[in-house]
């Protein structure tokens, strides 16, 4: 009844064109910029926002659709303490409007995880019924939840004995939902050893694994950073360039890591103070937004198509999988991705790695793969040139 | 005159009372405050008034206004889930939880974590840093005033190992110290709008270290060290008023009294401030002093360090002469602090709190308590009570 109410007053404002009690502040709150612009503005909304009934709950986080991380946050805080308030007071809390909202996966990705969150609050039963229908999510914390059950349901046939088959398909279903890399690893490694079954892990990630390498230039006192070396202005593979001790030709490598890792040690033995690049060439299937995500321990830039997209100037710090998550647009057909990786003087020994491992994916973490991309390497692949072709 | 008497209880209450902890290490950020009154000195799993669950890792210290305490932590795989707690101090009830998503880079070394800074406060709003640069305050109950996504203003102002340094509040300016490798800064916000009043480039370096405040001819002025030294700047305008250019440590912060500063600097080295851009007056330098990860304490005429091997050594304030060394357990992460009742406290690593006397001849370790847990935070304290954290639990020990 009271998500009937709550429905007609919308529908009510929305047919007839007044507007909500809340709308002026919701509005405001969504205008909140950078560097603190609009936080008095936002406060005032927020404190307008947060004495209103538990009806506002649901515009509130309809509205999350137009929000950005700042604006996000306010919402969140704002629905979270009307839901509480009506908590308290034992007031009507929006349970149907709640679940109604989370099963519709047009609603803003964070907004249907706030709404699930509270909707636990409602009724935790009802709400852990919906968590198996989260595998294809494409909000990971609710994905997550629904890996969780897949991996539990997997180990458990694993231990139970004679249920391998049965054991395989649900890890495997597990791993083709999985996007948080901690339940990757825990699947792979499932099916590795316990079932003895194999992993493209590169191909899951969408890790770019067929390069061109080129180094090294030099990087005394880290000055290479900043200078701005032949491959930046244009990327010829046939071209030779003067180097750190001497001419310097592109390279092919190829990894064969399950994570990715381009090894610059590897065809040139460990350096110091050098400058290193990277080309590959990716097709994609349409032009689209898209994450490139890399993880890398040395200084780096990161050119797409030619454009510089990013670059930081830290060293050894540590390095993990989609460290740097980079927004990018992709054009349809080839896209051209150089990387730049800078290797300090540093002589510790935890100051050796001189890599990056970089893919493509969605906003997700689902993998986005290059309409030409070739098999996973067995074994890693030295070589001299080979033709422009990337992925 | 009885005007007058309400305005003496106030004022006593304000400058002796330091019934709130109102930031990393309390006063001045520098670890002792006079005037904390019924803290327990037999520590034993009897102490333990009562302990909380923290859904998440943190290793930033409780900060305690009035009967409240508020403690900062994050959760998820990636820590991305940011939390702010509010407990009553009497009985470690829930008042409130607001949660926030971090919208900066939550990579951190696997010892420390996104919940590293302690929060800060001037008594009526709560400044929650994260290591992902998200800066967030709050009113006492919880109502969100403004909010900050520093990694989104200054996209390479991060750390991957983790940003651990806390904000402090003098007056109207919350200083904080976001200094890395890349995009290294110091800015002073606006408490009232979380707008920058200032922002200023900071050595390219990484540097884990807390702000201090010190207080040079009645003029508040917040000292920012880092490996280069320590910069004296006015909370309000940024602007430089001492600089100490000898190096000093990344990771254990200094303590100031008045108008002198006690900083890891080759060793110990003591210098008095001044607010007339003149380079400071160094009074003593002593190498044998040497700070580990704990921040030094200084306390009447004592100074305290407490090495890297976990040795408590105690110095003459004047001279940097030390007095007398005694091993405690270690190893620490977090710095010790005290109150004026004769004794410190220190927690170490593998959970064991400890009081010790400093007021002998040799310092005596008094009592000790097991907590079980890994400690890495510094304990805070206020009236009837000592406050320590580990990644799952807040304990109040004291004012049963």
């Amino acid at each position: 009844m009271k998500s009937l109410t709550v429905f007609s007053l919308l529908l009510s404002f929305s047919l007839t064109g007044f507007s909500a009690p809340w709308d002026a502040a919701i509005s405001t709150i969504q205008k909140v910029g950078p560097e603190g612009k609009g936080n008095a503005e936002a406060a005032r909304a927020h404190a307008e926002l947060t004495a209103q009934s538990s009806d506002v709950i649901l515009p509130i986080l309809t509205a999350m659709k137009d929000t950005g991380p700042i604006a996000d946050n306010w919402m969140r805080s704002a629905a979270e303490i009307v839901f509480e308030q009506a908590k308290e007071k034992k007031t009507d809390l929006p349970g149907a409007d709640l679940k109604k909202f989370v099963r519709n996966t047009e609603n803003a990705p964070r907004a249907r995880e706030l709404a699930f969150e509270l909707y636990e609050k409602v009724d935790a039963k009802d709400a852990a019924s919906l968590v198996p229908g989260f595998s294809s999510d494409p909000n990971n914390a609710l994905r997550r939840r629904a890996v969780t059950l897949l991996i539990d349901q997997g180990k458990k046939l694993t231990t139970d004995g004679g249920k391998e088959e049965a054991a395989t398909e649900v890890m495997i279903e597990a791993l083709g939902a999985a996007r948080d890399i901690d339940q990757i690893k825990s699947i792979a490694e499932h099916l590795q050893k316990e079932l003895n079954r194999e992993v493209d892990l590169p191909t899951h990630f969408g890790f770019l694994m067929r390069w061109h390498l080129l180094a090294p230039f030099t990087n005394i006192d880290r000055a290479g950073f900043d200078e701005a070396f032949p491959p930046e202005k244009e990327v010829d593979l046939k071209a030779s360039h003067s180097g750190k001790d001497g001419d310097i030709k592109w390279q092919e490598f190829a990894s064969s890591d399950d994570y990715g890792m381009i090894d610059f040690n590897k065809p040139y033995s460990p350096l110091k103070e050098v400058t290193g690049f990277a080309y590959t060439e990716f097709n994609s299937g349409e032009a689209r937004k898209a994450e490139i995500r890399l993880g890398c321990k040395n200084a780096w830039k990161v050119w797409l198509n030619g454009k510089l997209i990013f670059g930081r100037d830290e060293y050894h710090r540590g390095m993990r999988i989609d460290q740097y998550i980079l927004p990018v647009d992709l054009e349809k057909g080839k896209n051209t991705i150089l990387i730049k990786a800078c290797q300090d003087a540093q002589e510790q020994d935890w100051t050796v790695q001189w890599e990056f491992q970089m893919r493509i994916c969605d906003e997700t973490g689902t993998a986005i793969l290059s309409t030409d991309r070739l098999s996973t390497p067995k074994a890693e692949v030295k070589t001299g040139r080979r033709s422009g072709k990337g992925e | 005159m009885k005007v007058f008497f309400f305005g003496l209880v106030s004022l006593l209450v304000v400058e002796t009372g330091f019934s709130d902890w109102k930031n990393f290490r309390g006063p001045n950020s520098s670890g002792f405050a006079p005037g904390v009154a019924d803290l327990p000195t037999e520590l034993s799993s009897e102490s333990i008034a009562w302990k909380v669950s923290l859904p998440g890792r943190g290793l930033g210290s409780a900060i305690i206004v009035g009967d409240k305490v508020f403690i900062t932590a994050a959760s998820g795989p990636d820590q991305k889930r940011l939390h702010i707690f509010c407990f009553a101090a009497k009985d470690g009830a829930p008042l409130w939880e607001r949660q926030f998503w971090a919208t900066g880079r939550t990579m951190t070394q696997s010892k420390t974590c996104v919940a590293a800074p302690t929060p800060a406060t001037d008594g009526e709003s709560i400044f929650a840093l994260f290591s992902s640069n998200d800066l967030i305050c709050l009113d006492l109950e919880g109502n969100l005033k403004w909010l900050r996504a520093l990694t989104l203003d200054y996209p390479n102002a991060s750390n991957s190992l983790g940003l651990a340094s806390s904000p402090v509040v003098v007056g109207d300016a919350l200083i904080a110290q976001i200094e890395n490798d890349s995009e290294s800064f110091a800015a002073g916000f606006d408490i009232g709008t979380g707008m920058n009043l200032w922002k200023m480039d900071r050595p390219k370096s990484t540097n884990w270290t807390t702000p201090t405040v010190l207080e040079i001819e009645g003029q508040k002025v917040v000292a920012l060290q880092s490996s280069k030294g320590v910069l004296g700047v006015l909370p309000k305008t940024g602007s430089e008023v001492f600089k100490y250019g000898s190096g000093a440590s990344t990771i254990p912060s200094s303590a100031a009294v008045g108008d002198k500063l006690y900083i890891p600097s080759n060793g110990l080295t003591v210098i008095k401030a001044t607010t007339s851009g003149d380079e400071p007056k160094k009074l003593w330098s002593e190498s044998a002093q040497r700070p580990g990860t704990a921040s030094p304490l200084v306390i009447g005429e004592k100074v305290f360090v407490i090495n890297n091997a976990g040795v408590l050594n105690c110095a003459d304030i004047k001279t940097g002469e030390r007095l007398w060394r005694t091993r405690l357990k270690g190893p620490f992460s977090g710095s010790p602090v005290a109150t004026d009742n004769g004794n410190l406290y220190i927690f170490s690593e593998t959970g064991v709190g400890q009081c010790v006397d400093i007021t002998g001849e040799e310092g005596k370790v008094v009592s000790e308590v097991e907590l079980g847990e890994t400690i890495l935070g510094t304990a805070s304290l206020s009236n009837g009570g000592i406050y320590i954290r580990s990644d799952k639990t807040l304990w109040k020990l004291g004012g049963k």
